[in-house]
């Protein structure tokens, strides 16, 4: 297939929310109307200095922004090749990246009086981001989240309950990502006079996919203004975790016109492409409708959609974002995939070296890049996106190291 | 070209009474007995029929039709397999209107042209596909109208009057008004509120409009059917098979009766003869 070269890989989605044929508006007709208003609500608020200027100032004192970008020098010693730098968006309240996304989505709930907020969540960091900005402004909170993944996130879902959100088990299917956000839909479907629903990666139907990368597009273009600062130029290559997609559509997204900026798209490859027990919906899906967009899915023959594995539950869901889907078919991104047993690996390598405990999802990325950086000249300069800490994984950890806690 | 669809409801309108509509999620509990339910289902009284066709991850269904879809599924269920139960119905009933509802991905697995050929051929007259709003039309509703097959719209209580015009643009056979806020068989929908909604609409569409989710019985339909150019019973004939299944999940002898029985009851309630 011969791929027209775009002027500028920055320019989607289309009016349709089309990212070339992902992407769109696959949802009930109930929803329609509310899709279309917080279309309307979205571009309103992008257009007015005020929200912006709100949205920055709870970035900067609530959130802690700028997170810092951090030179790995025991990381990149050991792996003697490339120069490695962690954006820290672990450091973020919260934990995560996830809260840059929810203070845009929860102060633009505000503006549109809605009063009650639902939210999906894998790990548990987006639904405690969600619940801690709930708190902060006292709106009513609910997140859906698979059966299985409440089992093995326990502590987020304490810290959930703590901040004062009801958390309600998904019940149906395979009990984790999938299942919750299709809850959350149904919830949604029901709930339409007052309830925003707070999607918490870089899909499900327009306008999400667009506005959610926008709010993360804070951490690319910081990543962009400190690597300058601290190295007078663009950095070679980017790497970060991928399952939905939010923080490593917010680290690529400011980076795609910059032509000679390697980027790579890391999914989970659980315990093996070859085992079809992976969460890889690029490198072991293909084309498909769920969720409200069309993009690469885990899926038989019949179009029924397959079930995720991944040590990580933040990275177990069969789909991924449009955007994500449409830059893999331009070739624009580079999607490659880290076992469990890797990620395990480097889990440990980063908390020995760096002194840094990070969250199973970026341990994906941290996989590439120990694979990458080798590789590399020592002047190549490498950034790896530091999603989440990794607190709540301790215990994951632990059991697959037959350590009894 | 009228469709059978057209038809029945033209024949309906002379009776001077509203059509009902019955779903059942095909392949469930398992292929032949749904088979039997389907077969049956017009002798009890049903006008039109809907198929459901089972997906994993059904996100405008309640509890009862995502787990028929799971019985369905595991029983071995395929879109090919629906559409072989379509041209087995076929072979004893050429006028009972068949439409198949459910969720795009399979169709879209499947590939829409051949998807539509085979639909045609098998005997089906109308799609219902739940995640297909008119923003999507190029995906399936158009080809589907080319092809000669009604797609049919949900009509919703957030269709007000200036949605109602795009929801209705390129709707055929007939409008599916979806009577409450929610999912499917969840809640009970407040008539008076399906009277004004149904009234309104009535205002943009010559078309037959037939109320569901949420019916489930003959008195309900009967109020319904006073507005209504149809009534639709989905999740109260699914929660019939169910309850008669054994503990290993598997049909009894009471399945195909319950589900026929339900259908002769609710026909009642519309006025039909055949009950």
């Amino acid at each position: 297939m011969n791929i027209a070269v775009p002027n500028s890989y920055r320019t989607g989605p289309d009016e349709k929310g089309l990212f070339g044929i992902y992407g769109g508006r696959f949802v009930a007709e109930t929803l329609m109307p509310l899709i279309l208003e917080l279309e309307q609500a979205y571009k309103d608020a992008k257009a007015d200095p005020a929200f912006q200027a709100e949205l920055d100032s709870f970035l900067e004192h609530y959130v802690g922004r700028p997170s810092p970008l951090y030179f790995a020098e025991r990381l990149t010693e050991h792996l003697g090749g490339a120069k490695i730098y962690f954006k820290r968006d672990e450091l973020n309240h919260t934990g995560a990246h996830k809260i840059n996304n929810v203070m845009g989505q929860i102060l633009l709930a505000r503006r549109m009086g809605k009063t009650r907020i639902i939210a999906e969540t894998g790990a548990g960091q987006h639904g405690v981001a969600t619940a801690t900005a709930c708190a902060r402004f006292g709106l009513k909170c609910i997140v859906y989240m698979g059966e299985v993944d409440i089992e093995r996130q326990k502590p987020n879902v304490f810290r959930m309950k703590l901040l004062g959100a009801e958390v309600v088990p998904a019940l149906s299917g395979s009990r984790t990502l999938k299942d919750a956000l299709n809850e959350a839909l149904r919830d949604w479907v029901a709930n339409v006079e007052d309830t925003f629903y707070c999607i918490g990666t870089v899909a499900g139907p327009h306008p999400y996919p667009a506005m959610v990368r926008d709010f993360q597009a804070v951490i690319g273009v910081e990543t962009k203004k400190q690597m300058m600062a601290r190295e007078g130029r663009l950095p070679n290559s980017l790497v970060a975790a991928i399952g939905g997609g939010s923080n490593a559509m917010g680290l690529f997204h400011p980076f795609l016109d910059d032509k000679d900026v390697e980027i790579y798209g890391v999914e989970a490859a659980g315990l093996g492409l070859n085992t079809g027990k992976h969460a890889a919906s690029i490198t072991g899906g293909k084309p498909g409708v769920l969720h409200g967009n069309r993009t690469y899915l885990l899926q038989d023959d019949d179009g029924q959609i397959i079930e995720a594995h991944s040590i990580s539950a933040g990275l177990d869901y069969p789909g991924i974002g449009p955007e994500h889907s449409w830059l893999h078919d331009m070739k624009r991104v580079n999607y490659v995939s880290a076992t469990d047993a890797e990620a395990l690996e480097a889990f440990q390598l980063c908390c020995k070296l760096e002194g840094i405990i990070p969250a199973l999802e970026p341990s994906h990325a941290l996989a590439q890049v120990i694979k990458l950086a080798p590789k590399k000249p020592k002047d190549h300069l490498m950034v790896m996106n530091m999603c989440g800490r990794g607190d709540k994984d301790i215990f994951t950890v632990a059991a697959h190291l037959g350590v009894k806690l | 070209m009228t469709t059978r669809i057209e038809k029945r409801f033209a024949e309906l309108k002379q009776q001077g009474r509203a059509a009902l509509v019955t779903f059942v999620t095909a392949g469930d509990p398992d292929y032949a007995t749904s088979l039997e339910i389907i077969k049956g289902l017009p002798k009890a009284g049903a006008d039109l029929i809907e198929f459901g066709m089972p997906f994993t991850d059904p996100m405008a269904d309640g509890p009862a039709i995502q787990a028929a879809g799971l019985r369905a599924l595991k029983a071995g269920q395929t879109t090919k397999k629906t559409l072989q139960m379509v041209r087995e119905f076929r072979k004893e009933d050429d006028a009972t209107p068949v439409v198949l509802m459910g969720y795009y991905n399979p169709l879209y697995a499947y590939g829409v042209e051949r998807f539509l050929a085979d639909a045609k051929a098998a005997g089906v007259d109308g799609l219902i596909i739940v995640d297909l709003p008119p923003e999507e039309d190029d995906e399936l509703c158009i080809p589907a109208m080319k092809a000669g097959m009604n797609f049919i719209r949900l009509a919703t209580p957030t269709t007000d009057d200036k949605r109602a015009p795009t929801v209705l643009k390129n709707t055929s056979g007939f409008v599916y008004y979806v009577s409450v806020l929610g999912i499917t068989g969840t809640k009970t929908p407040d008539l008076a509120s399906v009277k004004a909604n149904v009234t309104r609409l009535k205002k943009h569409t010559s078309l037959p409009i037939a109320v569901g989710f949420g019916v489930k019985s003959a008195d309900q339909a009967r109020v319904i059917a006073r507005d209504a150019d149809g009534v639709v019973v989905g999740s109260a004939l699914v929660n019939a098979v169910r309850d008669t299944l054994d503990g290993d999940g598997r049909p009894t002898a009471r399945t195909v009766p319950a589900v026929h029985g339900l259908v002769r009851d609710i026909a009642r309630g519309v006025g039909s003869k055949a009950a």
